[in-house]
């Protein structure tokens, strides 16, 4: 049985007892507990299932490579899936609920593919490629649903998430990642060298392992204590900032590191206080202090809950003062794991044996297991471990030369084997940005290469590992290693003082070299390492490895996908090396030759809370209100997004009957606009003024028409083309002075007009006279259209607009009813129109002035449905709906704004390629259907011949639809091939199932195609 | 997240500050250029392992435009200049062609 001791635990505080449920049943631990040390205190050691098999699974771990144990942790709108249990804070009143097993975590129907595997070579690598190939309808009615019931790695939170995020934006000289003894003597070296150091842990205790490997002394004290001397000095120093909890996601170019900081995941609620923060951290340097990972050893059912890693179980038992069995078998490949045969024996707990793969054991460690009366047997291993939902024993033999278990097998009876197949470095962040690794053969590990290491902007090298994360597993290396770092990154950075921290004086004790064994293979049944976990998230065993090798997937990467090895969350923390071990073994190659498969980022999950941060509900995107918008809103507007805008779509007035709906409050908006006289907040639309000696040259070059012959006071449209030839973006361009343009682009396109300006005067034409200034915010627009139009403007008086004083494509500066203005006489509507733009500041009350006097005219306002529609009616096109970025001007029939003469303008030559001419290209027509009230939907597509069964040939689509109230029928507009040439044919458009709509090709100008209404 | 310096504000700045625009100093062919030209123009890129030219704008920053001339292996800038030129600055050749003695020059 996994038990509390009755004493010791130096990160638990047995004063204050913690209640937490865990699947619905009520346990207790003490503040200081992980929720797998509490678990592990109750004796719960199944934890989960796997991934494929549903085979029970147990804690391996203690930290962030635990595989195993993924819980759904909290409740509501704060539970969250896949929380690994040795990453999770043991606080009152959690709740924490095993995951991937159903219908119940004891009893699970996925287990039986555990039981079919064993009979039948399914589930092996490379299984999904080769098993939901053929047949497709089996992959959507057979194995998806059954797959996604009992797979799968929790479930996703069903409520809004009840928490806050944040970011913090960094900047520092020294990023120090791990707050392990390297760590902190890197921070220290920076520090008192004048560097402003970040230095983050990832859990919430300063100093890694030297907390628990208690018979090493550091400066004539325990490693506790000098963690705390060290943390102490560092919280003094105004240039250094220290974060726990916090653990280093990834680093990317440049210097450039994200850091994930779990504020209140131990605190949930609490006030004021974001739960994650994320870190956007520029640092000139990085000192990469990350520690390593001991790895599992590959023996058959080497993933029975109880089989752990030997220094997680000494964890256990010195941080948190648990004992995870009773009975003990170590099995190692070096000297370090008889610290946990001392650990655990010191604790009280029965040592069977320390099995050695090393056939000679006699290091000063293993003397001193020996001297407590532990049994050490050298050359031995564990062949199989026996039991199911726990450990109850372990079948062990003598090694033979090729590293197989021989000769006679033995029984030890335990219910915890502790393993350790030596340690690699967690070379994580290093490999993110392209530092290179070497591959050590006596230390049997990969470290990072220093003169290969990430490099910065100046091709400088600027992370620097240290400690074990490079390759360094003593503790007088880690604390020297640190220090040299810490001095190196601060120096790079500018900050030399010659300070160099005292070393202390280190007494630990010496270590052998470990023998190298990625893989326990016995004879018999389990000859083949199926059982031989290697990945326990991904369920991929030795067997799959050696599996993939053989069917040709020889480089690691394609073995890696084919098998799934550390794809799972984890990323293989535990079974990379294994696995490339055990690959070069079979493909007969060194290690090295194999290399590693590449680390991404993140190290561990992080939220997506984390990643948001402020960016959710209001603050997702800033939206862009005219200064009439809150007057819409009492209007009744109901608003619709155009581009980053809030415009009103319609104003829905209350009628005896109740509120209009859209189509009655637009139909009526068409129809008075067309009688009367309509009001439209016309302020969104794009203005860039463009000025100088050469803005008309420039205006030419952009414009495919003619705009320097433009003469001051008039106002011409225009229509831009990138350089493919295909229409952008269109608009009116008024000359409001001899070098001054005002160009009006649409309400979604400023922002790319302006910026397409820049571009090509300050990347070509940079000779050129001109200024661009974007004053779309500057200006509010009404547009005043309609019969009554030129009323309303004489009542409010100031400005002479008759038709003679301002005709009908002109422009004029005045005061209009006390208000500086501009009118422009142009029509998007096709009515008589102005539009008239103030100072932003006078929007609200030029639009009220223009409501009030026109109140008499029958003044209403419209909105963008009704000016869609007008605009429809009239055959104008509008950007992005007769558009898509394939489109020319003669495509659109514009070939009139598109000029002849001029000897440039961007698009031109483009639009004198060949197949721009050619015949059949889709043109714009109008379209009239056979029932006027049918209205074929956007987008639907016209077909050479309607068929049945066969596939049907598109020759066009539908790019503009509507009910048209002026006349009292559909109309539409569409792009189809040789369109111009179709006048009078009648087109069908499949719509649905059995339903066919058939249309007559005519003029796109429905109405006054003459232009009447807009020149009186 | 490069970082890049603006040569016309002074700024460095993180990536997301600016925005690329592709190779630098191609060579635009108006009317009155074959076909074969003005598709090279238009479509053909020397996307190269190594050095670099290219166009950024300081895009939320002071708006201008820039190159950069920057290694796609290792992502290091070797300088940035305004983009009112049509070839880089003969001392940047010359800071590139000391660290990168295999490069084939602009
Ligand atoms: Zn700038």
């Amino acid at each position: 049985m996994a038990h509390r001791l009755p004493s010791g635990g130096l990160v638990i505080d047995r004063s204050k007892p913690v209640e937490f449920t865990f699947n619905g049943q009520k346990l207790k631990g003490f503040e200081g507990d992980t929720l797998a040390s509490a678990l592990l205190a109750n004796d719960q050691v199944l934890l989960g299932r796997s991934f494929k098999y549903h085979r029970p699974r147990g804690l391996i771990a203690s930290g962030a490579e635990e595989p195993n144990a993924l819980m759904g942790v909290g409740e509501g709108p704060r539970f969250e899936p896949n929380q690994r249990a040795t990453g999770v804070e043991l606080h009152q009143g959690l709740t924490a609920r095993t995951q991937n097993h159903w219908p119940s975590l004891g009893f699970d129907v996925g287990a039986l593919n555990s039981w079919i595997a064993s009979r039948a070579p399914v589930f092996s690598a490379g299984f999904y490629y080769k098993t939901f190939m053929f047949p497709r309808v089996a992959w959507k009615h057979v194995f998806e649903p059954v797959i996604r019931r009992a797979a799968g790695l929790g479930k996703p939170p069903k409520e809004a998430d009840a928490d806050e995020y944040e970011h913090f934006h960094v900047h520092c000289d020294v990023l120090v990642v791990g707050g392990g003894i390297a760590g902190l003597s890197a921070a220290r070296a920076a520090a008192a060298n004048g560097a402003r150091v970040l230095i983050c842990e990832q859990t919430p205790h300063w100093g890694g392992r030297a907390l628990v490997e208690t018979e090493t002394q550091i400066g004539g004290m325990s490693g506790a204590d000098w963690v705390r001397g060290e943390v102490t000095a560092l919280s003094g120093m105004e240039n250094v900032t220290m974060r726990t909890r916090c653990m280093t996601s990834g680093l990317y170019d440049h210097g450039y590191a994200l850091l994930y900081e779990r504020v209140a995941d131990h605190v949930p609620g609490a006030e004021g206080t974001p739960r994650h923060r994320l870190w956007r951290v520029r640092a000139g340097r990085i000192v990469v202090a990350t520690g390593a990972l001991e790895r599992p050893i590959p023996f058959a059912n080497n993933d029975v809950p109880g089989v752990m890693l030997a220094s997680a179980v000494r964890d256990y038992v010195r941080l948190w003062g648990v004992a995870p069995g009773e009975k003990a078998v170590v099995f190692t490949t070096n000297d370090d794991a008889y610290r946990t045969a001392l650990a655990l024996h010191e604790a009280g707990v029965a040592v069977a044996a320390v099995l050695d793969a090393r056939a000679e054991v006699k290091g000063e460690l293993p003397a001193r297991a020996r001297a407590a009366g532990i049994e050490v047997r050298a050359g031995y291993g564990v062949a199989k471990v026996k039991g199911g939902k726990r450990v109850k024993g372990v079948e062990i033999g003598r090694l033979t030369g090729m590293g197989q278990v021989g000769g006679r097998r033995e029984e030890l009876a335990c219910d915890l084997v502790a393993m350790s197949g030596g340690w690699s470095p967690v070379v994580h962040l290093w490999s993110h940005c392209g530092g290179k690794l070497t591959w050590d053969a006596e230390a049997a590990m990969f470290r990072p290469d220093p003169e290969r290491g990430p490099t910065g902007h100046d091709g400088a090298v600027n992370t620097l590992a240290c400690g074990a994360a490079n390759g360094y597993l003593h503790t007088d290396l880690c604390l020297s290693d640190g220090r040299v770092a810490g001095m190196s990154a601060a120096s790079a950075t500018g900050h030399s003082r010659g300070e160099m921290p005292e070393a202390p004086e280190v007494q630990a004790i010496p270590q052998a070299h470990p023998r190298p064994l990625w893989f326990m293979p016995a004879r018999g049944k389990y000859a083949h390492g199926t059982k031989h976990f290697l990945d326990y998230q991904n369920d991929v065993t030795a067997a799959d490895v050696q599996l993939a090798a053989r069917e040709g997937y020889e480089s690691v990467e394609h073995a890696k996908r084919y098998t799934t090895l550390g794809m799972a969350t984890d990323q293989g923390k535990t079974s990379n090396i294994n696995g490339l071990a055990i690959l070069a073994d079979q493909i007969g190659a060194e290690i090295p030759q194999v290399g590693t498969t590449t680390f991404r980022p993140p190290y561990t999950p992080i939220s997506f809370g984390a990643i948001t941060g402020r960016a959710r509900g209001p603050l997702f995107k800033a939206v862009r209100k005219t200064p009439m918008h809150d007057r819409h809103a009492a209007n009744g507007a109901d608003f619709e997004p155009v581009g980053d805008w809030e415009r009103p779509y319609c104003f829905r007035r209350m009628t005896p009957e109740g509120r209009e709906s859209r189509a009655q409050a637009v139909t009526r908006e068409i129809l008075n606009a067309r009688q009367k006289v309509g009001l439209l907040d016309a302020s969104t639309l794009g203005k860039i003024v463009v000025k100088g000696p050469d803005a008309g040259k420039f205006l030419d070059l952009v414009y495919t028409n003619m705009m320097s012959t433009l003469k001051p006071g008039r106002c011409r449209y225009g229509l831009m083309c990138n350089e493919n030839g295909f229409l952008f973006d269109d608009g009116v361009v008024v000359r409001t002075g001899e070098d001054e343009f005002l160009c009006h682009t649409t309400s979604g396109g400023a922002d790319r007009v302006h910026a397409h300006m820049e571009e090509w005067l300050q990347t070509e034409w940079w000779d050129f006279q001109v200024y661009t200034q974007q004053v779309t915010d500057q200006w509010a627009q009404v547009a005043v259209a309609g019969p009554n139009a030129r009323k309303v403007l004489e009542k409010l008086g100031g400005v002479d607009v008759s038709d003679a004083a301002l005709p009908f494509m002109s422009y004029v500066e005045g005061t209009l009813g006390g208000l500086p203005a501009r009118i422009f006489r142009i029509s998007f509507s096709g009515e008589l129109s102005y539009e008239v733009a103030v100072p932003a500041n006078l929007g609200l009350a030029l639009w009220e002035k223009l409501a009030e006097a026109g109140e008499e005219f029958g003044a209403m306002p419209y909105g963008t449905e009704a000016l869609h529609v007008m605009r429809a009616e009239k055959g104008f096109i509008m950007i992005g709906d007769e558009t898509d970025g394939t489109v020319t001007p003669q495509d659109l029939a514009l070939g009139w704004a598109v000029s002849k003469k001029k000897a440039d303008f961007i698009g031109k030559r483009a639009q004198e390629r060949a197949f721009l001419a050619a015949k059949g290209r889709k043109q714009l027509v109008g379209l009239a259907t056979e029932d006027p009230a049918e209205v074929l939907p956007d987008g639907a597509h016209a077909v050479k011949e309607v068929k049945a069964k066969s596939r049907m040939i598109t020759i066009g689509h539908v790019t503009s639809s509507y009910f048209s109230p002026t006349l009292g029928r559909s109309i539409a507009m569409a792009l189809i091939e040789g369109g111009s040439e179709r006048m009078g044919e009648v087109l069908s458009f499949p719509v649905a199932k059995d339903k066919v709509v058939k249309a007559t090709v005519v003029d796109p100008v429905f109405y006054d195609k003459e232009g009447e209404r807009q020149n009186v | 997240m490069l970082l890049l310096t603006c040569p016309h504000c002074g700024v460095s700045g993180d990536e997301t500050e600016f925005a690329p625009g592709g190779e630098a100093h191609l060579k635009r062919f108006g009317p009155g250029s074959s076909d074969g030209e003005f598709e090279t123009y238009l479509f053909y890129r020397r996307n190269p392992k190594g050095v670099h030219f290219e166009r950024w704008r300081h895009a939320f920053g002071c708006g201008k435009w820039f190159h950069a001339a920057r290694c796609t292996v290792t992502m290091e800038v070797f300088g940035t200049y305004p983009a009112d030129v049509t070839e880089p600055p003969a001392e940047l050749v010359e800071t590139i062609r000391a660290k990168r003695p295999e490069w084939e020059g602009f």
